[in-house]
């Protein structure tokens, strides 16, 4: 078992008792790594009915087998797996960038966070030795600040840092853990259970070889993967980047806009990625080992927010800018600097804003409650204001959007859950999924919330593969296989942005694996393992008690206010009837009952069996 | 007899590089057989997203590090002007490191003695520059190397008269 670490570190915030176990072949091949793996080890090490704040909720940091090696993307990425203090289901993230395979040169596949310290503590990791350090002299810094002080005070520029800020330490439900600068473990509110435990920065050097069973054919492999990304497979990522969306959406009447009132939006041009790229982007950088490069640094030129620099990626855009009704790149790219000095999420916060901007505009919320905020649709400076008053819990509002959309909504009743735009508890991602309905199924449906990664189910839609204006049979299969290979990608930590590099899909993946593990797998024990990867995320949910059919709910908006838009796409909601039917062939496909539990059948042809009491107690239910 | 320099080495065009430290994998992958770039002969340095340069042993003319060694384990080899240390010699005191202002010498994590790009002098051409997916590394004279920041400065002084006319350059 080449690649892998070989272990797990298990470290006790309560005590400071740190120990390893050996992560075994079995585990390693049937969960890969990455969520795969991280899933495995929450579902065993955690209580069901934890609450995500409770000491008992443990953190797990996972790197993937190829992580520290030169394999392009899939060497550099990391993930964070625990229970979501924004849905009370299983919570994933991933992170591309330098700390990855750091960690996997420290000698370690997962590290596990248990308990809680007793004051605000940072984890330095340097290869075997494993320290809790103080941390309160980081209290309130940004993740880059904490970054940038940590290596200061150890002495050592390549120490690698994944790092809260404020809003960690606050417990913002969608808090986020940035490491190099820019890149998040965005979703699922990981920085806030990071700082329930009083974990400001999990900081790592690791000095190891990382050796490939074939480094002769891994070496000839990742050429040919080099090379490819240079090509075609990478165009967006490398050129116009991901914002590149702006307009491809706009002009299908699918970009969200003003909190999914509308589908396309005005000011599209002067927030689109041709104009950012023109007018704010200084250079593009890559992560470790990547032959793409996609990372659009912005710097505001000039104007009131000269100097705010910030990577610019689509779905923090459209969240803080159309979702906003804004349409200055400035101010958006400034809510992303914040967005990331405070450590939250960009999307659920831009949800969140355009959510109260939603309630303002209809009178549910007044001036009294913004702290006097003018928070209409469009009022860019009103949003930086809100980005700051949430990072940091500040002011009446600031304090209960920091709960996300879900919670917000109830605190503030009067009906505002009809604007709340939210699957389980975590906010839409940038796609009208009223006209974009494989789409809706497939965000309904993921385990972590509305989420467009968790199966790729836009893609069909926007490509014009199936009619995306209704659901009928088969786009639960559709839904099922982008879900499969997606957890294979989420587990081997892949770039998403690199998944057309593998030109002959699973075929390349599971010959990856196998060149640098030097464990046999074919394309179809990877793509069972990605079947066993969600049913096993979804075992999590059922024992959590958030994991059934009424759980994988579309928005009201989404279902009650048809796009008003003139063009292709006006008129378009999703109704109940087929959205049932898009459930009922997706549970279909999946081999799991009308109420969305996965069979006795299907966990042992998936090698779940010891968790087949989870299922039989759902069924109860 | 007037004569240009023949000797080669790695250099990281500030401009393309982007601080991937590709280099430093390709690096310890040929030299060391594995993966880690705390073995690498190359390193890249990031002092934050829009400053990157990969930095290696520039082959100085007269080395500060042969002359800073006080067991004369370090010699510059005549015609490619690589650094070859002498691994008997060498007891890692760390004098050359000091005396090297471009942090291109350093102690291998293993040996315990120094080591330094020799510019993969056996496989005909460093590694490194045939990786590097931005075309930042050059292999290159001083020569050339002057003769590239003339081009660039040049261009960039004609800007628009070369926009003006149509010019491919």
């Amino acid at each position: 078992m080449l690649a892998y670490a070989g272990r797990i570190l298990r470290i006790d915030l309560s005590t400071g008792k740190v120990d390893t176990e050996p992560l075994k072949e079995k585990m390693a091949k049937q969960f890969i790594g990455g969520i795969g793996l991280g899933f495995r080890l929450l579902m065993d090490n955690s209580k069901p009915g934890t609450d995500p704040y409770n000491s008992d909720n443990p953190l797990i940091f996972t790197t993937g087998p190829l992580s520290g090696t030169m394999g392009p993307t899939a060497g550099n990425g990391y993930a964070v797996v625990s229970k979501s203090p924004a849905t009370g289901g299983v919570a994933e993230s991933k992170a591309h960038g330098f700390f990855g395979p750091e960690l996997k040169r420290a000698g370690y596949d997962a590290v596990i966070f248990t308990g809680k310290a007793e004051k605000l503590v940072y984890a330095w990791i340097d290869d075997d030795s494993v320290q809790l350090l103080d941390a309160q002299h980081l209290k309130g810094k940004s993740p880059y600040e904490t970054d940038v002080a940590i290596r200061e005070d150890l002495g050592d520029h390549y120490i690698r840092v994944s790092a809260i800020g404020e809003a960690g330490e606050k417990l913002v439900r969608f808090a986020s853990i940035i490491n190099d600068e820019f890149r998040a473990i965005g979703r699922t509110g990981m920085g806030a259970v990071m700082g329930s435990k009083n974990l400001k920065a999990v900081a790592v050097r690791g000095t190891n070889d990382v050796n490939v069973a074939d480094l002769e054919g891994f070496k000839e492999f990742i050429k040919m993967i080099h090379e490819r990304m240079k090509g075609p497979a990478t165009r967006k990522y490398r050129t116009l980047g991901t914002p590149e969306n702006v307009l491809v959406l706009n002009a299908l009447a699918a970009l969200p806009t003003r909190n999914f009132t509308q589908a396309t939006f005005e000011g599209a041009e002067k927030v689109s990625g041709e104009y950012l790229n023109e007018r704010f982007v200084a250079k593009i950088i890559g992560c470790a080992t990547c032959a793409m490069r996609c990372d659009h640094v912005a710097v505001v030129p000039e104007g009131p927010y000269k100097g705010s620099t910030s990577r610019m990626e689509f779905e923090c855009l459209w969240a803080l800018g159309p979702n906003c009704g804004v349409d200055r790149l400035d101010a958006i790219i400034e809510a992303m600097r914040l967005c990331n000095h405070y450590g939250i999420d960009g999307i659920s916060t831009g949800v969140t804003i355009g959510f109260a901007m939603d309630l303002y505009e209809n009178g549910i919320l007044t001036k009294e409650k913004t702290d006097g905020l003018d928070l209409r649709f469009g009022n860019q400076e009103a949003l930086i204001e809100m980005v700051k008053k949430i990072g940091a819990r500040n002011g009446w509002l600031g304090d209960v959007l920091a709960e996300g959309t879900m919670r917000a909504a109830e605190k503030i009743g009067k009906g505002a859950e009809q604007y709340a735009c939210h699957i389980k508890g975590l906010e839409l991602p940038g796609y009208d999924i009223r006209g974009l309905k494989t789409a809706a199924l497939g965000f309904s449906v993921s385990y972590r919330g509305a989420c467009h990664l968790r199966s790729g189910a836009y893609s069909p839609d926007v490509k014009g593969k199936v009619n995306r204006f209704v659901i009928e049979k088969g786009r639960g299969k559709i839904v099922k296989d982008g879900e499969d290979l997606y957890d294979v990608i989420d587990s081997l930590i892949l770039c998403k942005f690199s998944r057309g590099t593998y030109y002959d899909g699973l075929e390349d993946m599971a010959k990856y694996y196998t060149l640098s593990t030097g464990i046999e797998m074919t394309p179809e024990e990877l793509i069972k393992a990605g079947e066993r990867i969600n049913n096993l995320a979804r075992l999590f949910n059922i024992r959590e008690g958030v994991g059934t059919r009424e759980f994988d709910a579309l928005p009201p908006k989404i279902m009650n206010v048809p796009i008003p838009d003139e063009g292709v796409a006006k008129g378009s909601v999703v109704n109940k009837e087929e959205f049932d039917i898009g459930l009922d062939d997706y549970y279909a496909v999946r081999g799991w009952t009308r109420e969305g539990i996965p069979t006795v059948e299907k966990l042992k042809e998936l090698d779940l069996v010891e968790y087949v009491h989870i299922v039989k107690k759902g069924e109860k239910k | 007899m007037v004569k240009l320099h023949e000797r080669k080495f790695v250099s990281a065009d500030p401009e393309k590089c982007v601080g991937c430290s590709i280099c430093e994998y390709a690096c310890s992958m040929v030299k060391e057989k594995t993966y880690n770039p705390t073995k690498a002969r190359i390193r890249a340095v990031r002092l934050g997203p829009l400053v990157n340069l990969a930095v290696t042993c520039r082959l100085c003319e007269d080395p500060p590090c042969v002359a800073a060694c006080p067991r004369d384990a370090l010699s510059q080899e005549e015609k490619t002007g690589i650094i070859i240390v002498d691994e008997e010699k060498c007891n890692g005191c760390g004098w050359c490191i000091e005396a090297c202002d471009y942090g291109a010498i350093m102690l291998h994590p293993e040996t315990k003695v120094v080591y330094v790009c020799d510019t993969c002098k056996d496989l005909g051409k460093p590694q490194c520059v045939e990786w590097c997916p931005e075309e930042a590394l050059d292999f290159v004279t001083a020569d050339v190397l002057a003769q590239k920041a003339r081009i660039t400065v040049t261009k960039k002084l004609f800007k628009e008269a070369i926009e003006a006319a149509g010019m491919k350059i």
